[in-house]
C-alpha cells in the first residue's frame, strides 16, 4: 500500500528547473532510497516533500495517505507523521538532549529519551543532560537526531545523506535504528549519493538532472547507478542510453 | 513590629519559592532598607547598616564556605527604592559561592540600585549568581554597578538571570581587573518583553600574565523590548586570553544592538569575539517544526535553550 505519491512534481528555483515532473510512489513499511549524483535534485525532492521554506512553490501534487499535503505547513505535515533528518543536523545551544528528543514525542517522559538514546548506542547517563550543541561530534549529533525520530515514531522518515560526517561506529547504529523503525511500521526514504547506503534499501529511485531515470529493486538500481550513472559524463543531463 | 517583619520575610521567601534552609547554609534576607534575617556560618562575616533607602553590607569570606550562601533582596510594596552597597572581600585561599534572589513581585515603580566592590585575594574564588524574579508588568529599574579585583590565581564568576516576569529597565555595569593566572567569567541571560530596556556594559581588563576573561550575553527579546550589549575585553599582559560572546534573538518589534570591543596591547595576548543577532535560526526552527511543534512552541524551546 502506498503511503506517499508524487504526481508530476516540478520545482523552479531562481528560474532554474530543479525537479522536472517527478512521479513516484513510496510504499508503506519499506526502506526506499533516492539516489543520484551531486546536484541531481535529491535533497530538493526531500525538502519539497517536507514543505521546507523555499521548497513550497512546486507544481504537481504530493499525496500522503490519499490526501494532498501540498498546502500544509511543515508542522502540519509532521503531525501527520512525516519528518526529515537534515544532512547536517542543526545545533541548539543550551537545549538538552532530553528536551530535544522529547520535542517530537507524544509522551514527554524521561524514560522515552533514555530508551531512544540506548537504541542509538549512546549512554543515556552521559548524554541526556548534555546540550545539542557544537560540542557533539557529527556522528553523535546524527545519532541524537535519530533518537528524536525514534521517540517521535514517524510514519514516514526522510533522511538526507545518512552517512555524511559520520564515523563507521555511528553508521552501524544509524542503519540498525532505521531497520528498527521499519520493523515498527515506519517507512524510510534515504537520500544518498552513496552506493553503500543504497544497498541498505529495499527499493530505490535514481534521479539525475531533476528526473527519475531508473526505479525498482534496490539491487537493480544499484547496478544501474554504478555501471551507467557513475561513469556518465552528462552531468545533470541524463543520457538517453 | 516583629509580626510585620515575619510577614514580610514570609512573603519575600514565598515569592522565590524558598523556605526553610538547613543550618549549615548561610542566608541573609534584606527587604527595602532592613535586614529581616541573617544566619551565618563559620568563616563568613557580614556587617550590615541601614540608611534611608537601603543597606550598606560588608562581607568577609575568611575560609572555604562549603554550601552556597543565599541572599534574598527585594521589596513587597509596589513602589520604593532599594539601594544596596556591598563590599565583599574573599581572603587568601578562601572561596564561596553566593546565590542572590532579587524579588519584586508587585512592582509598579521600584528602583533596585546596587554598588558592589569585590576583592578576590590570592588563590581565592567567588562565584556569584543573581536571579531576578519580577511581576508581569515590569515597573522595576535595576542598576547593578560592580567593580571587581581578582588577584593572582583568583577566580571570579558572575551570572545574571532574568527570565521570568518583565525586566523593566536594566542597566548592568560590571568592571573587572584580572591579575596573574586569574580568571573571570561574566554571563547575563535575559528575556526582555513589552517595553523592557536592557543595557549591559561589561568590561574585563586582563592585566596579569596568563589571565583569562570570558564575557557572555544571551538575550531574547520580543514585543517592543530594546537591548544594547557593550562588552569589552582589554588584554595588556602576555598569554592573557579573552572571549566576548553575544547572542540575541529578536522577535516582533524588538530591537537589539551588540558592540563587542576587543583591545590587545601585547603581542602574546589573544582575544576573540562573536556576536549573532537575528530572528530564530531557520534550520533550528525547521528541525523542530518537522517534529510536529508549532512555530510558537519551537521558538519558545529554542529561546529556552539560549537562556539556559
Amino acid at each position: 500500500m502506498k503511503i506517499l505519491q508524487l504526481n508530476n512534481v516540478s520545482l523552479l528555483k531562481e528560474s532554474k528547473s530543479i525537479l522536472k515532473g517527478i512521479t513516484i510512489e513510496i510504499w508503506n513499511g519499506y526502506i526506499h532510497a533516492i539516489v543520484g549524483p551531486n546536484g541531481a535534485g535529491k535533497s530538493t525532492l526531500a525538502n519539497t516533500i517536507m514543505g521546507l521554506s523555499g521548497y513550497r512553490d512546486s507544481s504537481g501534487d504530493i499525496i500522503f495517505d490519499g490526501k494532498s499535503i501540498k498546502d500544509l505547513s511543515i508542522d502540519e505535515r509532521a503531525r501527520l507523521g512525516i519528518t526529515l533528518v537534515f544532512q547536517e543536523p542543526a545545533r541548539f545551544e543550551g537545549l538538552t538532549v532530553k528536551d530535544f528528543i522529547l520535542s517530537g514525542s507524544k509522551i514527554k517522559s524521561k524514560d522515552i529519551a533514555i530508551e531512544a538514546l540506548a537504541r542509538v548506542g549512546l549512554d543515556p547517563i552521559k548524554y541526556i543532560n548534555r546540550a545539542v550543541d557544537k560540542t557533539l561530534s557529527g556522528g553523535e549529533r546524527k545519532r541524537i537526531e535519530l533518537a528524536s525520530v525514534y521517540a517521535m515514531k514517524p510514519r514516514l522518515l526522510l533522511m538526507d545523506e545518512p552517512d555524511s560526517g559520520v564515523d563507521i561506529d555511528s553508521l552501524k547504529y544509524i542503519f540498525d535504528i532505521l531497520q528498527e523503525l521499519k520493523s515498527q511500521g515506519s517507512t524510510v526514504v534515504l537520500v544518498t549519493h552513496s552506493p553503500e547506503v543504497l544497498k541498505k534499501a529495499d527499493h530505490a529511485f535514481l534521479i539525475c538532472g531533476g528526473e527519475i531515470v531508473c526505479k525498482g529493486d534496490a539491487q537493480k538500481v544499484f547496478e544501474y547507478f554504478v555501471n551507467k550513472c557513475s561513469p556518465c559524463k552528462h552531468i545533470g543531463k541524463p543520457s538517453k542510453d | 513590629m516583629q509580626e510585620n517583619k515575619e510577614k514580610l520575610l514570609y512573603e519575600l521567601l514565598s515569592s522565590i519559592n524558598q523556605h526553610k534552609l538547613p543550618p549549615d547554609v548561610a542566608h541573609i534576607e534584606i527587604h527595602g532598607n532592613e535586614v529581616l534575617n541573617a544566619h551565618l556560618v563559620k568563616g563568613l562575616e557580614v556587617e550590615a547598616k541601614s540608611f534611608e533607602d537601603g543597606v550598606d553590607v560588608k562581607i568577609k569570606v575568611r575560609e572555604v564556605i562549603k554550601n552556597p550562601v543565599r541572599f534574598c533582596f527585594g521589596m513587597i510594596p509596589p513602589n520604593g527604592i532599594q539601594k544596596i552597597i556591598i563590599n565583599t572581600t574573599v581572603e587568601k585561599d578562601a572561596s564561596a559561592s553566593f546565590i542572590a534572589s532579587c524579588t519584586f513581585p508587585n512592582a509598579k515603580n521600584i528602583q533596585h540600585l546596587m554598588d558592589a566592590f569585590i576583592t578576590i585575594e590570592e588563590n581565592a574564588s567567588l562565584s556569584y549568581f543573581e536571579r531576578h524574579v519580577h511581576g508581569p508588568d515590569g515597573g522595576v529599574t535595576i542598576v547593578p554597578n560592580t567593580k571587581v579585583l581578582v588577584k593572582e590565581n583568583g577566580r571570579f564568576s558572575t551570572e545574571f538571570e532574568l527570565i521570568k516576569g518583565a525586566a523593566g529597565v536594566i542597566e548592568i555595569k560590571y568592571e573587572a581587573e584580572i591579575g596573574i593566572n586569574a580568571t573571570t567569567n561574566m554571563k547575563a541571560r535575559i528575556f526582555g518583553r513589552m517595553n523592557d530596556s536592557i543595557h549591559i556594559k561589561e568590561k574585563a581588563h586582563l592585566i596579569g600574565e596568563n589571565s583569562t576573561g570570558v564575557l557572555t550575553s544571551h538575550i531574547a527579546l520580543k514585543d517592543n523590548a530594546v537591548a544594547i550589549v557593550e562588552n569589552e575585553i582589554i588584554a595588556d599582559a602576555a598569554f592573557s586570553r579573552g572571549h566576548v560572546d553575544c547572542k540575541e534573538i529578536v522577535q516582533g518589534n524588538a530591537k537589539a544592538r551588540a558592540i563587542p570591543i576587543v583591545e590587545v596591547n601585547n603581542p602574546k595576548a589573544h582575544v576573540t569575539h562573536e556576536a549573532a543577532i537575528g530572528s530564530v535560526d531557520s534550520k533550528q526552527l525547521e528541525t523542530l517544526l518537522s517534529r510536529g511543534l508549532t512555530e510558537d512552541e519551537a521558538t519558545e524551546l529554542i529561546i529556552q535553550g539560549l537562556l539556559k
